[in-house]
C-alpha cells in the first residue's frame, strides 16, 4: 500500500501528514506535486492542511483548479480513498467532492487548541477502527472552520449518515460547548455518499504521539490502513 | 561617472532630510572623491542610518562575549549559528520592528516576523519556531494612562497579535512562546521583538559573501514596489512626532504565502550546490544586500536595475534601491550553473532573474538602462561608516525616602483579595487568549507550547531518518522597569531569567541573542543606560555560559522627547539531550511534595540572608508593588550569578534524572504566583484532571508580602513524588542548592499559603484560576 500527500503551493501540514504516516505508522508515503498528471499509484490520498495559494479569494478556491485535482477527482469518483484535513477539507468542498462550504470562524479569529470530536459513524475507511461514540482529543488550527450548508443539504447529510465527527466536550456531554467555530450542527467532519471521501477540520496528523499532547488521531490512520489491507485482500 | 541631468540635485537641505549630518556628508564626499548624486545619497543614508550601521552602539557592542565552544557563527551574519550535535546546527536571532508597529500595527508586526524568518532561511536553515516578545502601554485607564490611550493601546495590541499570528500561521512555523508586558512608557512606542529558530546541517550553512569574479547575481522573490521606502532611516532611526501618522507609506507590507514559496524554493535551490552566497533583502532592500554581500566578499558588484522585476511603473533608481518590498532575496550563483537555480524558482512560481554579476575591484556599480545610476566603493560604504562614541552622562542619583516605598501590611493581614488582583493584572494574567491565535503545533515538533513550561520546547527530527533524540528550548525575557531603576542590574536579571527559564524546562543554556530597545542615542542619559546595560549583559552572559551570537539594536524609541524604559530583551537557547525529559510547570499528583530550590543559600544549613538593600526598597521594584500599590521605586533585587548558575545546573540534572514531576521558576509575582500557576492546569482544553492546589507554609524574617511576592532570582519550585524526595535532595546537595519542602499538592479546591502561622492566602483555586484565566480576554474584548 502507498499513501500520497498532495503538496499545493502554500500547503504547510504536508510534512506533518508525511511524518505521521511514514515515521509513526511506518507505512509507505510519497509527496504528490500539485502539477502532477497522476497520483503515482497511491492507494490513498491526503489533501493536507495549510494555506494553499495563501487562501487568496477563498480558502481552497484556487487549489481546486490545480492540475492534480483532475486525477484526485477521477480517483475519488472511482471509489479511491481521499482524506482532506483542514485546508484539504476546504479544497474538497470547493471541488464539489464534499457537500457544504467553510466560513470564517464565528469568533472571527484564528484558533489553535485541542478540541474533542465524537466518532459518529464507523462504517467508513477513516473510522472503521474506532468505536461509535468514541471521543478523540485532536488539535484545530484555523480561522475558517465554520462548516456551513443549507437546510436541504443538512437533512441529506443526516439521512445518509454522512456526518462522521461532531465537536463535543471532553466527556461528550455538550456538543454546543465543544464547538470552537460555530459550525452548523457542531459538524467537525463529513464524508460523501460513497463514503470514500472525507474531510475534517481538526488535525489528526498532529495527534499521533502522546508527547505532543494526544495520540487519539492514530485511530483515523489505522482505519485507513485496515481498509487498504481489506481492499488488497478482496482483490487478491 | 554617475550622471543624470533630469535627477534631483543634492543640496545640504536634501542631505539633512535624509538624516545625513554635515560630517557624514563630508565623509561621503571623501569616499567618492566627489559629491553624491541623489541615488547615492539615498544609499548612503540608509546604510549609515542607525538601524543599519549601528553607529551609536558599535563601540559598546564590542564588550559583549560572542565566542564559545559551540558557536559556529557569531554576530555579523544574518543570524547566529550554534552547534547542537549530530552534525546539526541551530540558527537563531531576535530582531525588532518597533516603529512600524506603532504606525501600522498589523503590517508592522507581520513584516517583523517575515524579516526574521528570512534571516534564518537565508542561512540555509529551515525555521522551526518563532517567539514574540511584545510590550505595550497600559490597556486599562490608570493615573498614567487616559481612557482613549488605553483603548488605543488595546487596538495596537490587537493589530500586533493578529499580525504576528497571520504571518507565522500562513508561513507554517509554530509561534511557540514569547512574552507580553505592559508599562505606561510603551504607549506610543510599543516594542515588537520577534525571534526565529531554524535547523540546518552543519556543512550546509550558507553565508552572504559574494565571491567568484563573473559569478551571476540573481534576484528572486516578490516584485519590487514603492512600499517601505526609507523604512530603515526614517522610521527606525528617528523618534516619533506629531506628524508620525504620515509615515504610513514607509511601513512595509507582508505576504506570508510568497515567503513560504520563497522558503521552499531557496532550500531546494541550495541543494543544487550552485549557490555561492545568499542574503535576504530586509531593511534597505536591494541596497543593503548588494553592498553587504560585496563588502563581506571583498569584491565588487554590478547590477542593472532594468532587469529587476517591478510591480509599479516608472520607478526611479532611488526608489528601486531603497524599496523595502518584502519576500525578496539576492543570491550569487556559480557561473554556468544559473539555469539550475532559475529552474527551481520557476517551479515554485517565483520571479528569478540574473540582474548582474560579481566584479573585481570592490566597486558597486548600479546601472539603469544603460546609464550608471550609482557607483560606490562597497567596503567603505558597508564597513567604514560613521562610528560614534556618544557622550555618556549618568542621571543624578535618585533620592528616595521610606514614604516613596511600598508599605507592608500588619502581620497576619489576609492578602487573598490583593493576590486575586495581582493574578488578574495584565502582566501576570494568562496570555492564553493571545497565544491561541497562533498556530503553536504545526510541524509537529512542539513539546511545550505557551504556558506549558517555562521555556518553549521543540524537538529535533533527524533530517534523514526523522528520529527524535534531542530538543531545543527557547525563552525571551526582559524587564524594562528594572532596567529603568538600575540598567546594569536589570540587564543581568534579563539574562539570568531567560537562562533560568530554559533550565526549568530541563534544557542546558548554550547561547543567547539580544534585542536592545532604547530611547535616543543623542541623549547622554540614554547612552549611559545603554553602556550600563552592555556591562550587565556581558557579565551575566559570561558567568552563565551564554555567548551572544547576534541580535539587533533599536534606538529612538521615544515620542515627543519621552523615551521608553531601557529594555534589553534576551533570547536564550538551550539543548535538552533527551527530548522525553521535558519539564513542565503543572502539578501532577495529589500528595506530591512542593520544594523551593534556592541557589543562593548554601545547602549546608544557613539562614536566608536579608536583602542587601533593605526589604522595602527592594520590594518597591516588584510587580506586586506596582499592581497593588501603584509604586515603582527602589532597586531590583541584588543578583548572584554563581547562585543562578548552580540552580540552572541543578534543574538540568533533575530533568535528566527524571526526578521531579514539575518545575517552575520564581520570577514575576514571586513564589505565590509560581505556586498558583502550577496549580492551574492547562485551561480551556477541558482537561479531565481533578482540581489540584497547594497547601504551603512559609516562614522568613520579613513581612508576608515580601516573602510571598519578592522577585529575587536563583529560585524555582519543583514538585516531587514522596518516594523520590531523597534523590532530589541528594542532587540539590551536589549542586550546592538549598532544597526546602514548603508543602504539598492537594486535591480539591483549597489554595492555601500560611505565613508565620497565619493563613495569609486562603482561597478557592477555581476562583483564583478564573481571575487569572479570563482577565485579559475580558479587557481586550471590551469596548
Amino acid at each position: 500500500m502507498k499513501f500520497g500527500v498532495v503538496v499545493f503551493p502554500g500547503s504547510n501540514c504536508d510534512h506533518d501528514a508525511f511524518y505521521a504516516i511514514g515515521n509513526v505508522l511506518k507505512k509507505p508515503v510519497e509527496f504528490i506535486w500539485h502539477q502532477s498528471q497522476d497520483l503515482a499509484n497511491c492507494d490513498a490520498i491526503i489533501l493536507p492542511g495549510g494555506f494553499s495559494y495563501g487562501d487568496y479569494l477563498r480558502t481552497g478556491a484556487i487549489a481546486r483548479f490545480s492540475p492534480v485535482m483532475k486525477s484526485v477527482e477521477k480517483f475519488a469518483k472511482s471509489g479511491g480513498m481521499v482524506l482532506g484535513i483542514c485546508n484539504g477539507f476546504q479544497i474538497l468542498c470547493e471541488a464539489g467532492l464534499l457537500p457544504g462550504a467553510m466560513m470564517r470562524n464565528s469568533g472571527l479569529r484564528f484558533i489553535c487548541r485541542h478540541v474533542h470530536i465524537r466518532v459518529e459513524q464507523t462504517d467508513t475507511p477513516f473510522t472503521n477502527a474506532a468505536q461509535k461514540g468514541q471521543i478523540l482529543k485532536i488539535p484545530i488550527a484555523h480561522s475558517d472552520g465554520n462548516y456551513n450548508c443549507d437546510e436541504a443539504t443538512l437533512a441529506d447529510l443526516e439521512k445518509n449518515h454522512q456526518v462522521i465527527f461532531h465537536y463535543t466536550t471532553s466527556n461528550g456531554s455538550d456538543d454546543n460547548a465543544g464547538n470552537p467555530n460555530g459550525a452548523v450542527h457542531n459538524i467537525a467532519g463529513v464524508c460523501n455518499r460513497g463514503r470514500n471521501v472525507a474531510g475534517l477540520m481538526p488535525h489528526p496528523e498532529r495527534a499521533v504521539e502522546s508527547s505532543l499532547g494526544s495520540a487519539d488521531g492514530l485511530v483515523i490512520f489505522h482505519s485507513m490502513v485496515e481498509a487498504l489491507v481489506g481492499a488488497a485482500k478482496a482483490t487478491a | 561617472m554617475a550622471t543624470a541631468s533630469t535627477e534631483i540635485r543634492v543640496t545640504p537641505e536634501i542631505a539633512a532630510e535624509h538624516g545625513v549630518t554635515r560630517e557624514e556628508y563630508a565623509r561621503i564626499q571623501q569616499i567618492l572623491s566627489r559629491d553624491p548624486n541623489i541615488t547615492e545619497l539615498g544609499i548612503f543614508s540608509v546604510m549609515w542610518s542607525e538601524h543599519c550601521s549601528y553607529k551609536s552602539s558599535k563601540v559598546h557592542l564590542k564588550r559583549l562575549p560572542t565566542r564559545g565552544k559551540l558557536v559556529v557563527q557569531g554576530p555579523g551574519e544574518n543570524a547566529g549559528v550554534v552547534d547542537i550535535g549530530d552534525g546539526l546546527v541551530a540558527a537563531f536571532k531576535i530582531e525588532s520592528h518597533n516603529h512600524p508597529s506603532y504606525v501600522e500595527p498589523f503590517q508592522g508586526a507581520t513584516t517583523g516576523v517575515g524579516g526574521i524568518l528570512r534571516d534564518i532561511f537565508t542561512m540555509g536553515a529551515r525555521p522551526i519556531a518563532v517567539l514574540d516578545s511584545l510590550r505595550f502601554g497600559e490597556i486599562t485607564a490608570s493615573k498614567h494612562t487616559s481612557k482613549p490611550d488605553a483603548a488605543k493601546n488595546r487596538r495596537i495590541l490587537d493589530g500586533v497579535i493578529r499580525g504576528v499570528g497571520s504571518y507565522g500561521n500562513c508561513f507554517g512555523v509554530p509561534t511557540v512562546g514569547g512574552e507580553v508586558a505592559f508599562e505606561p512608557c510603551y504607549s506610543q512606542n510599543p516594542l515588537v521583538n520577534a525571534l526565529a529558530l531554524g535547523i540546518a546541517k552543519k556543512e550546509e550553512i550558507f553565508l552572504a559573501k559574494a565571491k567568484g569574479i563573473g559569478n551571476p547575481v540573481i534576484y528572486v522573490g516578490a516584485k519590487t514596489g514603492r512600499d517601505g521606502i526609507h523604512g530603515a532611516s526614517l522610521l527606525a532611526s528617528a523618534e516619533f512626532t506629531e506628524e508620525s501618522k504620515q509615515k504610513r507609506p514607509n511601513v512595509q507590507v507582508g505576504d506570508p504565502f510568497m515567503e513560504k514559496l520563497l522558503l521552499e524554493a531557496c532550500l531546494e535551490a541550495m541543494q543544487t550546490g550552485a549557490i555561492v552566497a545568499i542574503q535576504d533583502m530586509g531593511a534597505a532592500g536591494l541596497t543593503c544586500s548588494t553592498m553587504e554581500m560585496a563588502s563581506r566578499g571583498g569584491t565588487g558588484i554590478e547590477i542593472d536595475l532594468g532587469k529587476v522585476p517591478q510591480r509599479e511603473t516608472s520607478m526611479t533608481p532611488y526608489e528601486i534601491m531603497l524599496s523595502e518590498s518584502q519576500e525578496r532575496m539576492l543570491l550569487v550563483a556559480e557561473k554556468g550553473r544559473e539555469h539550475e537555480v532559475l529552474a527551481v524558482f520557476k517551479k515554485w512560481g517565483l520571479d528569478a532573474v540574473v540582474v548582474g554579476q560579481v566584479t573585481e575591484g570592490g566597486i558597486a556599480r548600479i546601472n539603469n538602462n544603460g546609464r550608471v545610476a550609482a557607483e560606490i566603493p562597497a567596503h567603505p560604504l558597508a564597513e567604514e561608516g560613521p562610528v560614534y562614541n556618544r557622550p555618556i552622562v549618568g542621571p543624578a542619583p535618585r533620592i528616595e525616602r521610606e514614604k516613596d516605598w511600598f508599605a507592608f501590611a500588619p502581620e497576619g493581614t489576609n492578602l487573598t483579595s490583593d493576590f486575586v488582583k495581582l493574578l488578574a493584572s495584565p502582566a501576570i494574567a494568562s496570555k492564553r487568549w493571545i497565544t491561541e491565535q497562533y498556530d503553536t503545533s504545526v510541524r509537529t515538533n512542539t513539546l511545550a507550547g505557551p504556558g506549558e513550561s517555562d521555556a518553549a520546547v521543540v524537538r529535533i527530527k533527524d533530517p534523514k531518518t526523522g528520529t527524535v533524540k534531542r530538543a531545543l528550548a527557547l525563552s525571551t525575557d526582559g524587564n524594562g522597569r528594572w532596567c529603568q531603576l538600575n540598567p546594569r542590574l536589570g540587564a543581568m536579571h534579563a539574562v539570568a531569567e531567560a537562562a533560568r527559564n530554559v533550565a526549568a524546562s530541563g534544557a542546558r543554556p548554550i547561547a543567547a541573542t539580544n534585542c536592545l530597545n532604547f530611547g535616543s542615542p543623542e541623549k547622554p542619559e540614554v547612552m549611559w543606560q545603554f553602556s550600563q546595560t552592555i556591562d550587565g549583559l556581558a557579565e551575566a552572559c559570561s558567568a552563565l555560559g551564554t555567548p551572544i551570537t547576534g541580535g539587533n539594536v533599536s534606538f529612538y524609541n521615544e515620542t515627543l522627547g519621552k523615551s521608553i524604559y531601557p529594555t534589553p530583551v534576551i533570547g536564550v537557547l538551550g539543548i535538552l539531550d533527551d527530548a522525553s525529559q521535558v519539564l513542565k510547570i503543572a502539578f501532577h499528583n495529589e500528595g506530591d511534595l512542593i520544594l523551593v530550590l534556592d541557589g543562593s543559600i548554601s545547602s549546608v544549613g544557613g539562614q536566608h540572608a536579608p536583602p542587601l538593600l533593605g526589604t522595602q526598597r527592594e520590594f518597591s521594584s516588584s510587580e506586586y508593588s506596582k499592581a497593588i500599590a501603584g509604586i515603582v521605586a527602589g532597586e531590583p533585587p541584588a543578583i548572584d550569578l554563581a547562585a543562578e548558575k548552580r540552580l540552572q545546573d541543578c534543574l538540568v540534572a533533575l530533568a535528566a534524572e527524571g526526578a521531579v514531576q514539575s518545575a517552575h521558576d520564581i520570577s514575576d509575582g514571586g513564589v505565590a504566583v509560581t505556586l498558583a500557576e502550577s496549580s492551574f492546569a492547562p485551561v480551556g482544553t477541558g482537561m479531565a484532571r481533578p482540581a489540584l492546589s497547594a497547601n504551603v507554609a512559609l516562614n522568613d524574617g520579613v513581612p508576608a508580602e515580601a516573602a510571598l511576592f519578592n522577585e529575587r532570582g536563583a529560585r524555582a519550585i519543583v514538585s516531587v513524588i514522596p518516594s523520590k524526595l531523597a534523590a532530589v535532595l541528594d542532587t540539590a546537595r551536589q549542586y550546592n542548592v538549598a532544597a526546602q519542602q514548603i508543602g504539598q499538592v492537594t486535591r480539591g479546591d483549597a489554595f492555601r499559603i500560611e505565613y508565620k502561622g497565619h493563613a495569609v492566602i486562603n482561597s478557592s483555586v477555581v476562583a483564583l484560576r478564573d481571575a487569572w484565566a479570563h482577565s485579559l480576554e475580558r479587557t481586550l474584548t471590551s469596548k
